[in-house]
């Protein structure tokens, strides 16, 4: 299979995916107590021309199925509703705060993938020495420490108590900085919300590359690779690496779900500007449209990331492209 | 294996079996909260924000109630969600899985493609997104997080019932006679048991802690005492009063990382073969 067909596939794939999450809104809107013009135009003195606006346009005094096919129609078409919190269309409120997530989710999956796969690998190189045990001490401590209390605790020591960093935000307020000053302020705004994100994945990353490098190590394309007189290093960076890496890629394509957990707490505690943060103002302000319009966009975010990683892992292994 | 000799098995690893004495002794706090606590964790106090001391080990809040016995009640809500979610999921899950495995075809592909559809959606969103908007309150939380967890054991145990379906003993059965009922539940589904138990434990570790999170965003039980939304009240005071926010992160931390080491415990005993891997 081409990557062109692969990449096709898996899209096609990724489609009644979606369609299934805006079936799954439209279900929670009638779930909802109360009249689903509420679900859907959140709690908001809304004015009445609007009220009764949306009831005409998402037909509710018509039979379900049709009300069915115009949320879905209305949703496919872009149009997520209005939210009355933020006085703006529900797609441009969410869209906004992409980039935001963005900064700090995709830094803390490098550097968890990076970081994660090399103390692995340093790990299984001596199994159950002082190194191996203290990385494996470290990837406990990263999986069983919820995100948002380690966030609190960072910013406790390395905010409040030490004063290195900024506590709150994504930039200091007020303060127009630009070129390389406005960069470092970034930087330091994001370090601690990055590093209680990032831990988790960190752990689970370090874990994972560690069993699996065991595993490979007694396979016997390496005892050849030792056989016929390759130094180790050589052994491990080119024997053991590219095979132990593949359930570690996997595993980093489903732990994107759970980045976005974390990113919705670790927001929430360091007040940074997300779709992880909006998720919380929004669950606060009853502003279900938002709620809604956040996971079908979240949703179709992670099967993007999904896909980027399904082609790495297509570029690791050439053995995929001839699977069926 | 009989009862005794799991549990010597069991021993051998240590981390796990101080784990579980760890986690009986949060059981034996959850279910004594009102004997163990010095004060009642809802009434108030005199001293407001008072740092941890002698009357009051782990301080107060500002209303003066006391941390101690707020953490010590707190200990209800994760145990129930964990050990109740995990058994919807597991429910959910051997059906499911059994099904999927045992029947193939079309069934197993509609069922599998559901599976992977619920572990690709942000779960975590899921559930914020049904408790904001179908109201708080326990046992919803329960069931929104036990109804997410099934994916991992539905497809455990479909391994299971794949490998086992063509084996002599099922086939034996099958040829005289049994109904499909009784070679699911009598056959095949005592063997997808152990591996079912082992990603159980995971899930309990992860109910408790999404459990924490859902509380710290607000979305717990408003009328119980939750380690999360101890947190939650922590985070506006915690520049100058950092003990409310210390204890109940560690009793959360403590806890699923004993829930974690059982699990491995567990994974030694039930699956060998694994372990070797």
């Amino acid at each position: 299979m081409s990557p062109t067909n692969f990449i096709l596939r898996r899209l096609f794939h990724a489609i009644p995916l979606l369609v299934c999450v805006i079936v799954f809104n439209f279900i929670l809107i009638h779930l909802a107590p109360g009249d689903p013009i509420q679900a859907l135009v959140g709690e908001f003195p809304a004015p009445e021309a609007y009220v009764a606006e949306m009831r005409r346009a998402f037909g509710l005094d018509q039979p379900l199925y049709v009300q069915l096919l115009l949320y879905l129609k209305n949703v496919l078409t872009g149009d997520l509703g209005f939210s009355f919190y933020y006085r703006q269309p529900v797609a441009s409120v969410i869209l906004d705060r992409v980039p935001a997530t963005l900064q700090l989710m995709v830094p803390a999956l490098i550097f968890s993938a990076v970081v994660g796969v090399l103390l692995g690998i340093l790990a299984a190189r001596k199994p159950y020495s002082i190194s191996d045990n203290a990385i494996s001490a470290f990837s406990l401590f990263g999986y069983c420490v919820p995100a948002f209390w380690l966030g609190q605790m960072l910013m406790v020591i390395f905010s409040v108590e030490l004063g290195w960093l900024p506590s709150q935000g994504i930039k200091t307020v007020g303060v127009d900085l630009d070129g390389w000053s406005g960069f470092f302020d970034r930087i330091t705004h994001l370090l601690l919300p990055f590093g209680a994100l990032a831990i988790r994945h960190l752990a689970v990353n370090a874990r994972m590359m560690r069993s699996s490098m065991l595993e490979v190590a007694f396979e016997d394309f390496v005892m050849v690779a030792r056989a016929k007189g390759l130094a180790e290093k050589d052994v491990t960076a080119r024997h053991m690496v590219p095979n132990a890496l593949m359930p570690v890629v996997t595993i980093i394509g489903v732990d994107v779900g759970f980045l976005f957990t974390g990113s919705v707490l670790v927001e929430t505690v360091f007040g940074w500007p997300g779709i992880g943060r909006l998720m919380y103002e929004s669950i606060v302000k009853r502003d279900y449209p938002v709620l809604m319009g956040n996971f079908l966009i979240t949703t179709a975010l992670v099967v993007a990331v999904n896909l980027i990683v399904d082609l790495v892992y297509l570029w690791l292994d050439p053995r995929v492209k001839y699977k069926k | 294996m009989p009862l005794p000799q799991l549990w010597r098995q069991f021993k051998k690893n240590r981390a796990a079996a101080i784990s579980l004495y760890f986690v009986i002794a949060f059981i034996l706090a959850a279910i004594f909260a009102s004997e163990l606590s010095p004060y009642d964790p809802f009434a108030l106090g005199d001293g407001a924000l008072l740092a941890p001391q002698s009357d009051h080990w782990m301080g107060t809040d500002d209303l003066g109630r006391d941390t101690l016995s707020r953490v010590i009640y707190g200990t209800r809500v994760p145990l129930l969600v964990g050990f109740l979610a995990t058994a919807t999921s597991l429910l959910l899950g051997i059906l499911i899985g059994s099904t999927s495995g045992y029947f193939g075809g079309l069934t197993d592909v509609i069922l599998m493609r559901v599976t992977e559809y619920v572990l690709v959606v942000p779960r975590f969103f899921l559930a914020l997104l049904v408790v904001a908007m179908l109201g708080t309150g326990i046992m919803k939380i329960i069931l929104v997080i036990g109804i997410l967890g099934w994916p991992e054991i539905a497809r455990v145990v479909r391994a299971q019932f794949l490998s086992f379906r063509e084996r002599e003993f099922v086939l034996a059965a099958r040829a005289i006679g049994a109904s499909h009922a009784k070679v699911i539940f009598k056959e095949i589904l005592p063997n997808a048991i152990p591996p079912a138990v082992v990603v159980a434990s995971i899930l309990v570790a992860r109910a408790i802690l999404l459990e924490a999170g859902l509380s710290f965003l607000g979305l717990g039980d408003p009328n119980l005492v939750s380690w999360g939304s101890l947190l939650s009240e922590a985070q506006e005071r915690i520049s100058a009063s950092v003990w409310l926010a210390i204890f109940p992160g560690m009793a959360i931390s403590l806890l699923v990382l004993c829930v974690n080491l059982f699990g491995d415990g567990i994974n030694d005993v039930l699956n060998p073969k694994l372990r070797k891997k």
